[in-house]
């Protein structure tokens, strides 16, 4: 059974219809990109998995649980981890604060010092300013906020939107490094990116929607190699 | 003037901004989380008072009365909440206006209904009867124990906020509460919880201000436009703002008070508009907000 299974999946904002039909499956400890154009409908996908489209029909099942029914805080609670586009560290609170916001519902007792330090290790420069207003750091520094907020409450799976956007070259690096550290310890990633041959070098396998629907599956490998492919569904 | 007089009246300023204060926490953290404005908020006001004179009669204990009554009107917020407000979350932001509006009116009535429309004497607790010199002059016991009750509610909330993890959620789920949901908090839940402690802190103004005034229906008419000021004086959902403008209300209609009794309301509105004209968000208020 897959970790996640996404039948026929249709998503609305009001009434435009975004998600016409998706279907894709991604399996436990891999990481699967999902790639295509600007408005192609991947934030969208995320969405209605975390709960998040104002109404989504058809079937997602994530650890052979249904998730449509369930409200957004009750999914979290079955181990999903979201890292969304914005970002959206709270203004107002401290980067220790904005940790902590991820443990206030997590599965298991887990904590809290220990967790920090913990993910100190990963983010070295998150630990110098557990203090700081999260809202007054650098765009690379709260992006990577964002991902030890998802990681903190030891997720099975963690959901990320476009993570290396208006992140200079290093850090994606040393993101990459991170998201391949966190597969080998079993944890399942989807990495929706706009950062195409980036993605594609990470993941396992690839899938490429276009318009709410998916137009293209392969394994990264193949699709890397495949520049046709690549120009006609996920040029800009 | 001489000074003693206007350090006096400064100081009953201060009291009648630390009971205005209770009362409109309340309304900014509603206003702030649930985005709704509670016009039902005055007369919940009032229905503390009452709430307070009905068990100072049963048990004839002021005490009895400043614990329970607080409690059981922010337990009937909670009732509010769940089988009023919470059905019309998905609705325009119209909806939860007229509803809060047409509920003041009723309680009002009811309240009519059950103890007429005269006002009830509410005396003051034997032990806090008297006055104090306080050197410039002397002073009523029973309002510095107003001031003290509300200084160690804001202390206790204060520490609630900051020092708890209940707080940080509140805190959080205030600025985003979008993110609080996918990261496994039953917003919800949280809006309920805080509705109830907003309507159980006005109640509690209703008790403390029942022996400084008298107590009938129309109490909380007043209370409600004062709310409504202070809530756009110190910014929209902002707490410090709520105490800082609630002070300095209180301070401003107790100096125009002492000079023109009768504009003593209407300055409280001149106020608000000056602040309007020079800081549209409120003095504590995030712009854009
Ligand atoms: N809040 C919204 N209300 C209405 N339509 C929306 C909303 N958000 C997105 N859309 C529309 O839904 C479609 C899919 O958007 P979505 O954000 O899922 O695309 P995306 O693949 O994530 O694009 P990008 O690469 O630019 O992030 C787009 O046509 C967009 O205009
Ligand atoms: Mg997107």
């Amino acid at each position: 059974m897959a970790m996640l299974e996404i039948e026929d999946l249709n998503a609305w904002y009001g009434a435009s219809h975004i998600i016409h039909g998706l279907s894709l499956t991604v399996e436990q400890g891999e990481i699967l990109a999902l790639v295509g154009r600007n408005g192609a409908g991947k934030t969208s996908t995320i969405k209605a998995v975390m709960g998040l489209m104002p109404r989504a029909t058809g079937r997602v099942s994530f650890c052979g649980r249904e998730l449509l029914a369930l409200p957004a805080h009750e999914r979290f609670r079955l181990g999903l981890g979201y890292v969304p586009e914005e970002r959206r560290i709270v203004p107002g609170l401290t980067v220790r604060e904005n940790l902590q916001i991820g443990l206030v519902s997590s599965r298991a007792p887990i904590d809290e010092d220990e967790a920090i330090d913990e993910i100190a290790q990963n983010f070295p420069r998150l630990k110098e300013r557990l203090g700081q207003q999260g809202s007054t750091m650098s765009g690379g520094e709260q992006q990577m906020l964002a991902i030890a907020r998802a990681m903190i409450s030891k997720p099975k799976m963690i959901l990320l939107d476009e993570p290396s956007e208006g992140i200079m070259p290093v850090l994606v690096e040393e993101m990459g490094v991170l998201f391949r550290k966190l597969r080998d310890s079993g944890i399942t990633l989807l990495l929706v990116e706009q950062n195409v041959e980036w993605a594609l070098k990470l993941a396992d396998r690839a899938v490429i929607i276009d318009q709410g629907e998916v137009v293209h599956r392969a394994s990264a490998a193949s699709l890397l190699a495949n520049a046709e492919i690549q120009e006609r569904y996920c040029a800009v | 003037m001489d000074v003693q007089l206007i350090a006096m009246q400064l100081l009953s300023g201060a009291v009648l901004g630390a009971v205005l204060v209770m009362t409109a926490l309340g309304f900014t953290i509603i206003f702030g989380m649930l985005g709704v404005v509670n016009f039902a908020h005055g007369a919940l006001f009032m229905i503390g008072a009452y709430a307070g004179v009905a068990v100072a009669m049963q048990t004839g204990s002021f005490w009895w009365a400043l614990l329970v009554a607080p409690l059981a009107v922010g337990a009937l917020g909670l009732l509010i909440e769940r089988f009023l407000i919470r059905p019309l979350y998905n609705r325009p932001a119209d909806d939860p206006i007229l509803l809060t509006f047409g509920l003041g009116y009723v309680l009002v009535e009811v309240v009519r209904i059950v103890f007429g429309n005269d006002g009830i004497p509410f005396s003051t607790p034997a032990a806090l009867v008297g006055v104090v010199n306080l050197g410039i002059g002397y002073f009523p016991i029973y309002r510095l124990f107003v001031i003290a009750v509300v200084a160690l509610i804001l202390a206790l909330l204060w520490l609630g906020l900051e020092k708890t993890r209940f707080g940080l959620i509140v805190r959080a789920g205030a600025r985003d509460p979008q993110i609080m949901r996918v990261l496994g908090v039953d917003m919800r839940r949280l809006w309920f919880l805080v509705f109830g402690v907003g309507i159980g802190l006005t109640a509690l103004g209703g008790v403390l201000a029942a022996p400084m005034r008298n107590v009938n229906p129309e109490m909380g008419a007043l209370v409600l436009a004062e709310a409504f000021v202070v809530t756009v004086i110190g910014g929209l959902g902002s707490i410090v703002g709520a105490v800082v403008a609630g002070i300095l209300v209180g301070l401003v209609v107790s100096l125009t008070s002492l000079v023109a009794p009768e504009m003593a309301t209407i300055s409280m509105f001149a106020l608000m508009a000056l602040v309007l004209l020079i800081r549209p968000q409120g003095l504590f208020g995030r712009a854009g907000a």
